[in-house]
């Protein structure tokens, strides 16, 4: 009911036309994290459920059944059943000893549902420990019965919570669209969070063109992220705690985007790095997977830590760390902070340093291939469409900072330059399907650092929202493939790696829906037109041949003693080859998994399927998405695709100009004003050849090729492929350079702990020991000897009281 | 009528209190020990009452008070004694080193 008192308010809002007030704003955020505390909730009834219902003190066949073990599944009926259910994990008897019927032990009614929920669990970790990789291995068999609510209220509340954001979002899309131009900036505040001393940090929500526009991908693809889950994770015994984690990041990330201050953000960044942590290691019974949840944790300290710095840095120079009031302060002249001076630099390099270990940038891009150990639309949701982006979403928002610092500027977009090749290189070798997909979105970050390092920030933030629908199409596509792989593997009980794309071949026969949407999104990020990513990446390599001719900010920019048209026109050609590079792995893997024959194996063929809707519809609408989320930005001189574009032409320009305002100021204070560059077919054609290309190149050299299972066929021949399958062996050099020299100083420093410190501690220790042993003879036991003692020391205070 | 001087009562009451200190580092016996607990006690009490025409009232009345708590003192300790005894068959001091380590 309020809800719809509040619309109706916003409503009144738009038919006046200029102001602009905020639909709940505060309920964006807070519905996620009710879904999280009920999710949450649940889990903990789950959890309660499952575990081992221990009998009571003294049952004579507790112990008997304990030493049985070993031979229960023979004799089920000698020992009572759900004591093996719960202790039983791992051992390939669980499903004989659910046989109640026979039990000689009465089970009541509700001991044989929580046996029956404990066996599931127990066998899930059978499944994961007999899977060869492991990962994304997931019950396909249901649990005997109806399953319980603790499993079946979380695919209400999840993706409810989810859509009811999204709904809102939406609302409040509208009243801000139907605002004036100069009108679009709200700022909810909500109580005085930090006042200490100069320091005025208030938790408040800021919503402007950009930070709606992030909430509307977050909590739009989320939704249909959230969807997918259901389909995906429902039979996971863990299935409400997957959920519970799955709305906590939604609602840390929508305060990171919505945050009104550096502060207010720095929570959303550092609680989507514990979620992140948590979904990585959701299956944390096997330790590879804790292990890649550690990495990306401890990874992104080292990214925080730069944060941490440029938030003090900003704090010390300009005083205050509201996005409003920084921005004001920078742009007002005699701030105090120069043009391209050292302290602006290195406050942007700080922040870069944090967006470098949360959108995955060389040197700190290692923890998210790892990434790939957690479930499936995990990777689509936070490590492809939302938290991975958020890096390229603090350097947007902290635009007036990198428009004052060219220098730190040219190093963002040479980073990114370099990630985008690096990462598309190694993807060119990799065969789990999933890894392919996370070295693509290394380098597709690498393309955003790039462009909003070269002072395109709406092209970065174009190719964020169109990367956002076709990459989490693509996961979401892989993990139907995995679920329809892993399905058909498991009811053959083959061991084969669900995830390896030696495995598929041919899959467009059993999963039509799959192939075409994956299809879709595959013809989008290599690039070609009229797809999404045609658009977006053409504009960020566009926007380097510009800076190149002298027609960017940063081209009268230097950086080690080379000019920035210079530093661009390199862009330019390292992006290119990426783009083809991305272009043919991306075309390589749908040959691999979708083209050719069937590798999957006789038996397991004919359990090959598509999955329920909650599987297909979210790759439908994202399929839908990557065809037509590019035409939001077209240039309007584009004369092919004038028919699609939305009124004036370059919406998103048009959209996010107030927020990229002071950027244009400082560059008009500070630059003067830049001639228009020329628009030139021959970049379009180049970008149209090189996704062509590279697609093309990858049918004529791979098309043809018949591979072998992944037990047959080898991972690599010859040099280069064997350095790019292992990719570049970063991890080794990482492990030789850092973790073991690290790892050594530790093993010294514990040495001089406990051989030093602990030493001298054990010294006072052993000293006040021999005091009280040599003290303690003065104690005679004589309550003469202790009168005495008195006496004298009061003779002798006396005296001194005396004779003083 | 001649006062008695004040040093003269002073002059006991330091005889008296030197006498029960003496009697508590020497002797063995707990009862005597806390007989000469009560001397000194009683010597305190004489100081007091000597010196109250001087120093006022309040000496006489903090008399009752140690009197009060001399008895309830007695009292517990020559319990105490009466179970040592039960126990040890013996009241010398010289037995009784349970307060050491």
């Amino acid at each position: 009911m309020l809800l719809l008192q509040e619309a109706a308010h916003g409503a009144a809002a738009l038919a006046e036309g200029n102001g602009f007030t905020p639909v709940l704003p505060w309920l964006i955020v807070g519905l996620p994290l009710l879904g999280f505390v009920l999710n949450g909730l649940l889990s903990v009834m789950a959890a309660r459920r499952a575990l081992p219902t221990l009998p009571p003190v003294g049952d004579p066949y507790y112990d008997h059944a304990h030493d049985d073990h070993g031979h229960a599944a023979a004799a089920p009926s000698l020992a009572p059943a759900h004591v093996h259910a719960a202790v039983g994990a791992g051992e390939p008897s669980e499903q004989e000893s659910l046989d109640h019927g026979t039990d000689a032990h009465p089970v009541d009614r509700a001991a044989a549902r929580d046996e029956a929920h404990a066996v599931h669990d127990a066998h899930a970790v059978h499944d994961a420990s007999h899977d060869a990789h492991g990962h994304d291995a997931h019950d396909d068999h249901a649990p005997a019965g109806p399953k319980p609510f603790t499993h079946t209220l979380p695919s209400l509340i999840a993706p409810g919570v989810l859509i009811g954001s999204f709904v809102l979002a939406v609302l409040n899309f509208l009243a801000m669209k139907n605002a004036g131009e100069g009108a679009r900036l709200a700022i909810a505040e909500g109580w005085s969070w930090m006042p200490v001393g100069y320091l005025h940090v208030d938790a408040a929500l800021q919503l402007d063109p950009l930070s709606i526009l992030m909430t509307l991908i977050i909590t739009g693809v989320g939704s249909l992220i959230h969807v997918f889950s259901i389909g995906y994770m429902k039979e996971d015994p863990g299935y409400p705690r997957y959920m519970a984690y799955l709305n906590l990041f939604v609602f840390f990330m929508l305060m990171l985007v919505l945050g009104s201050s550096y502060p207010v953000m720095f929570v959303g960044w550092e609680g989507v790095g514990l979620c992140s942590y948590l979904l990585i290691g959701f299956w944390f019974r096997e330790k590879a997977n804790a292990d890649a949840g550690k990495k990306a944790f401890i990874v992104n300290r080292i990214g925080d830590f730069g944060f941490l710095v440029a938030m003090m840095l900003l704090f010390w120079n300009v005083g205050a760390l509201d996005f409003a009031t920084v921005n004001q302060s920078l742009l007002a002249r005699g701030s105090g902070i120069e043009f391209a001076g050292p302290v602006i630099t290195a406050i942007a390099l700080f922040f870069f340093l944090g967006a470098a270990g949360k959108s995955a940038q060389i040197p700190l891009y290692i923890w998210l291939p790892d990434a790939m150990a957690g479930p499936t639309p995990v990777s689509a949701l936070i490590h492809a469409a939302t938290m991975v982006t958020a890096g390229v979403y603090l350097v947007v928002r902290s635009s007036v900072i990198y428009t004052m610092a060219p220098a730190a500027s040219l190093v963002v977009a040479l980073v990114g330059a370099l990630t985008a090749i690096f990462a598309a290189s190694i993807g060119l070798k990799q065969w789990d399907i999933k890894k392919v997909l996370a070295y693509s979105t290394v380098s597709q970050l690498g393309f955003m650092f790039a462009a909003v390092g070269m002072g395109a920030y709406v092209a970065g933030v174009f190719h964020l929202m169109t990367h956002a629908f076709f990459k989490a199409c693509l996961f979401l596509g892989s993990g139907a493939v995995i679920h329809a792989m892993h399905h058909a593997l498991h009811s053959t009980h083959n061991p084969a790696d669900a995830q390896d794309m030696r495995n598929m071949g041919g899959l467009r026969k059993y999963l039509p829906v799959t192939f075409v949407t994956m299809g879709v999104s595959t013809l989008a990020i290599a690039g070609v037109p009229p797809f999404a990513g045609f658009f977006s990446k053409d504009e960020i390599i566009g926007a380097a041949w510009l800076g190149a001719e002298g027609s960017s900010h940063l081209s009268r920019a230097s950086l080690f003693g080379v000019s920035g048209a210079a530093w661009m026109g390199a862009i330019g050609v390292i992006l290119s080859i990426a783009a083809f590079m991305t272009a043919f792995y991306m075309g390589r893997m749908m040959l691999y998994t979708f083209f050719g024959d069937n590798r999957t194996g006789d038996q397991e063929r004919r359990h090959l399927h598509e999955g329920d809707w909650t599987l297909t519809l979210p790759l439908i609408v994202l399929g839908a998405l990557a065809v037509v989320g590019g035409f939001l930005n077209v240039e309007p001189h584009v004369p092919i695709v004038q028919l699609f574009n939305f009124g004036q032409g370059e919406a998103l320009h048009h959209w996010l100009h107030p927020v990229l305002a002071g950027s244009d100021d400082v560059i008009a204070q500070n630059v003067g004003r830049l001639e228009e560059p020329e628009h030139s077919w021959v970049p379009i054609g180049l970008a149209i050849a090189i996704g062509l290309g590279g697609l093309a190149l990858a049918a004529a050299m791979l098309g043809r090729r018949r591979l072998q299972t992944a037990d047959v066929q080898p991972a690599f021949q010859g040099g280069v492929e064997k350095t790019l399958y292992n990719k570049w062996y970063v991890d080794e050099l990482y492990d030789r350079v850092v973790v073991k020299p690290v790892g050594g100083l530790s093993r010294l420093f514990a040495r001089f702990d406990m051989g030093v410190l602990d030493w001298i501690v054990d010294l006072f220790g052993r000293l006040a020991q021999m005091f009280g042993i040599a003290f303690g003879r003065l104690q005679t036991g004589q309550v003469n000897t202790y009168a005495f003692v008195l006496i004298v020391g009061v003779l002798i205070v006396l005296g001194s009281f005396v004779a003083l | 009528m001649n006062e008695i001087p004040l040093s003269y009562s002073l002059g006991l009451s330091a005889i008296l209190f030197g006498i029960g200190v003496a009697g508590v580092i020497v002797r063995r016996n707990a009862i005597v020990l806390f007989m000469c607990v009560e001397l000194m006690l009683n010597a305190v009490n004489l100081a007091f009452v000597a010196l109250s025409p001087y120093a006022g009232v309040e000496g006489q009345v903090f008399v009752f008070f140690v009197i009060a708590v001399a008895a309830a003192e007695a009292a517990v300790g020559l319990a105490i004694m009466i179970a040592v005894f039960r126990h040890r068959e013996s009241v010398d001091m010289k037995n009784f080193s349970l307060l050491r380590w």
